[in-house]
């Protein structure tokens, strides 16, 4: 009887704790997009470059893919194009993809920005924030890096602020 | 832990004050008092007699209604502070949080940013006070309705004297008087619906023992309802988003997982007019200026039907067409789209002539679609124009240089190079809203404006919402425990014979004064006096 009580106590009181703690946890991360998450397989996409070439995430296999969202108007994003620019070449001798995914403006004003700090990579316009819904981009810059079976290792949200940070990123997602 | 064994040979839980069988009192100190507490019917409730591992002890916690009472007046309180100030996703992202309070609210600002409670309603620590009150509920509801289902259950019809004597309605009456068969009390007592138990020529009549389970019920609503607010945080259950629309733009309604588009044909906002609407209205109308009528999205639901990723351009059919309104949503798959917000005439093309300053005759026109501007513009007869920069929302950042402060055209401002047979290499020019400025000199050529055209954008609130249901059963459920505890009364009388008189006792959860003439009603010509009100003779 006294053992039956002490069961039934410890039943309730672990099914309402359970609760409380669900319901902790989830509040906590509700801002993140339960589908862009570390481990899971990043959202496909087909993007175009300013020059009319099309690029889908999933040509990318067997290749790391660094993934970079950003605005012109945006000052972060301003400084951390050089390291983008400065690792590109090296990423690419290392089997990783840098891919730059811009927040849908104007062409004249994503062409004018590339050819004032002569960036080389692959600039992408997300015309219709299609591409920024899936990711869930908000605030800017962001980027995600997607190991070479397409699932995303890390997400490092705010600027790259050196060069030590952007070398690290490459060790996640090496093939 | 021992049982208490009763005189009658009932067996009642430890800490039982009340037999539960025949009401004999059980405490000694209890038996002094001239009436009963006949709350829970003297029953064990189990947090006030276990207390020995650290599970008893959680749960006798949560089990007094004293705790419970404070939870809730704690609730309440904080409630109340988080709505001193707005809370953070109330106020303008013009500056952080922090800066924003103290920079509006002086030092108490400061405090009330440091103190968490910007963000009361989704903080921790609210969150496990309002969990803390679920806890509390269910807790409260088992201890208390178990012991109180079984006390009922077992109550047997001749119950103890001293029992009868100490209800605070109870009345003796002299045998010789009376009909030993109580045939008319039997018969008056079945027409005011009682359920007659007899045992050895005693009565017990009881009616309304429904009455006591809607303080449970209710709490099973509760429950439910608090169960419906925590599902709201399970992912898909509750969706609360926003997306932009301008005319003639088709977009991904976010959330949707990329299924549905939605098209903005037209946005309308109709106002008040003193002259056709009602004329009792004009001088409300004139004093308030303008007022709204409508607003209104003629917009069009698409449905993706092929498989195409983000960004790639999607197959589209048409799924319907709806004109939402404020307060009729578009609804498709669970989903709302409300109209809540709206930007009238948002800049989407500006036209300029190219003009030579000193004849000003226009050599041509260009129209520059302000959300894809081109490249180039050829006006014919060797007359074209560049454009080097665009600035869809034009300001001077801190070193004086133009730069764009987002993508949506609010402020456009341009550097154009003009290119003329008699300029070949071409003349910059800075052109912004009203406001041209000629680095290099002064052009002879000149942008001049000459219009513009706009878009009314809508923006609509994604809601979807699954854990309604919940809210609507939880909170009949509640009402239901309401009403049940509340319309129906819990009614008992004992009539007991002993020796040679006959003792009649009364109880009832509540209105006595009701219980008081149904047994006066009851007891009418059958020669037993009504039993007395104790606590008035007092």
């Amino acid at each position: 009887m006294k053992k039956q009580r002490l069961i039934i106590r410890t039943v309730i009181l672990l099914v309402l704790g359970a609760a409380v703690i669900y319901t902790l946890y989830a509040n906590f991360t509700k801002d993140d997009n339960p589908e862009i998450e570390v481990g899971k397989k990043a959202p496909d996409f087909v993007l175009t470059d300013l020059n009319g070439e099309k690029y889908r995430l999933s040509d990318f296999e067997g290749k790391g893919v660094l993934l970079n969202f950003w605005a012109t108007w945006c000052p972060p994003c301003e400084r951390e194009m050089p390291y983008l620019e400065q690792q590109y070449q090296n990423y690419n001798d290392e089997g990783i993809q840098v891919l730059t995914v811009n927040v849908g403006e104007a062409t004249v004003t994503v062409k004018e920005f590339i050819d004032r700090h002569k960036l080389t990579f692959p600039v992408l316009n997300d015309k219709n924030q299609e591409v920024l819904t899936a990711y869930g981009v908000d605030p800017l810059p962001i980027t995600f890096l997607i190991d070479k079976d397409g699932i995303i290792k890390k997400i490092h949200k705010g600027e790259i602020i050196n060069e030590a940070v952007i070398a690290d990123m490459a060790k996640e997602i090496k093939p | 832990m021992k049982e208490v064994k009763c005189e009658c040979g009932h067996v009642n839980p430890h800490g039982t004050v009340l037999c539960e069988s025949c009401g004999i009192s059980l405490i000694e100190e209890k038996a002094q008092g001239k009436l009963h507490d006949m709350r829970y019917e003297g029953s064990a409730r189990r947090s006030q007699t276990y207390n020995k591992t650290i599970i008893d002890k959680i749960w006798n916690f949560f089990s007094s209604v004293k705790v419970g009472v404070w939870l809730i007046v704690v609730t309440l309180i904080a409630s109340a502070l988080g709505t001193i100030l707005p809370q953070e996703m109330y106020i303008p992202t013009i500056m952080t949080p922090a800066e924003y309070y103290e920079d509006q609210y002086g030092w108490f600002g400061k405090l009330y940013y440091q103190l968490g409670f910007h963000n009361l309603y989704s903080s921790w620590w609210y969150l496990v006070l309002i969990a803390s009150i679920g806890v509390s509920l269910v807790i409260c509801s088992i201890d208390r309705v178990v012991p109180l289902y079984r006390a009922l259950k077992t109550q047997r019809v001749t119950r103890h004297e001293s029992f009868l004597k100490r209800q605070r309605l109870f009345g003796i009456t002299d045998a010789q008087t009376v009909d030993e068969t109580f045939e008319k009390v039997k018969e008056n007592l079945k027409g005011k619906r009682y359920k007659i138990r007899e045992e050895d020529g005693n009565i017990l009549a009881e009616k309304g023992r429904f009455s006591r389970w809607g303080p449970y019920v209710n709490h099973c609503g509760l429950i439910i309802f608090l169960i419906g607010g925590m599902l709201r945080f399970v992912p898909g259950m509750y969706i609360d988003d926003m997306v932009w629309i301008r005319e003639g733009e088709t977009k991904l309604i976010p959330e949707t997982d990329g299924q549905y588009y939605l098209e903005n044909k037209e946005f309308t906002l109709e106002v008040y007019d003193k002259e056709k609407d009602n004329k009792a209205f004009s001088e409300a109308i004139e004093n308030a200026g303008m007022v709204a009528k409508n607003y209104q999205s003629d917009v069009i639901l698409y449905k993706k039907v092929d498989d195409s990723v983000a960004g790639e351009e999607a197959k589209l059919e048409e799924v319907k067409e709806y004109d939402i309104r404020v307060n009729e949503p578009l609804k498709f798959e669970g989903f709302a789209l409300y109209q809540t917000e709206y930007k009238l005439d948002e800049l989407s093309s500006m036209s300029f002539n190219l003009v030579k300053k000193s004849d000003n005759e226009p050599l041509g026109n260009l129209k520059i679609d302000l959300n894809e501007p081109e490249k180039k513009y050829d006006l014919g007869n060797g007359y074209s124009v560049e454009i080097m920069s665009y600035f869809p929302d034009f300001e001077f950042n801190d070193d004086g240089e133009p730069r764009t402060k987002s993508r949506v055209p609010n402020n456009p401002a341009f550097v154009f190079k003009m290119l003329t047979p008699d300029k070949p290499d071409g003349e910059i020019s800075f052109v912004a809203i009203q406001q041209t400025v000629e680095p290099f000199g002064d052009n002879e050529y000149q942008m001049k404006f000459a219009g513009i055209e706009t878009k009314d954008v809508s923006g609509l609130t994604v809601r979807k919402d699954s854990t309604l249901w919940f809210f609507a059963v939880g909170g009949f459920i509640f009402m239901f425990g309401v009403a049940q505890g509340a319309y129906w009364n819990h009614r008992r009388i004992w009539i007991r014979r002993k020796d040679n008189e006959i003792w009649v006792s009364g109880h009832t959860n509540k209105n006595w004064h009701g219980l008081k003439r149904e047994i006066g009603m009851i007891l009418d010509g059958s020669g037993i006096q009504e039993p007395k009100d104790q606590l008035q003779d007092e």
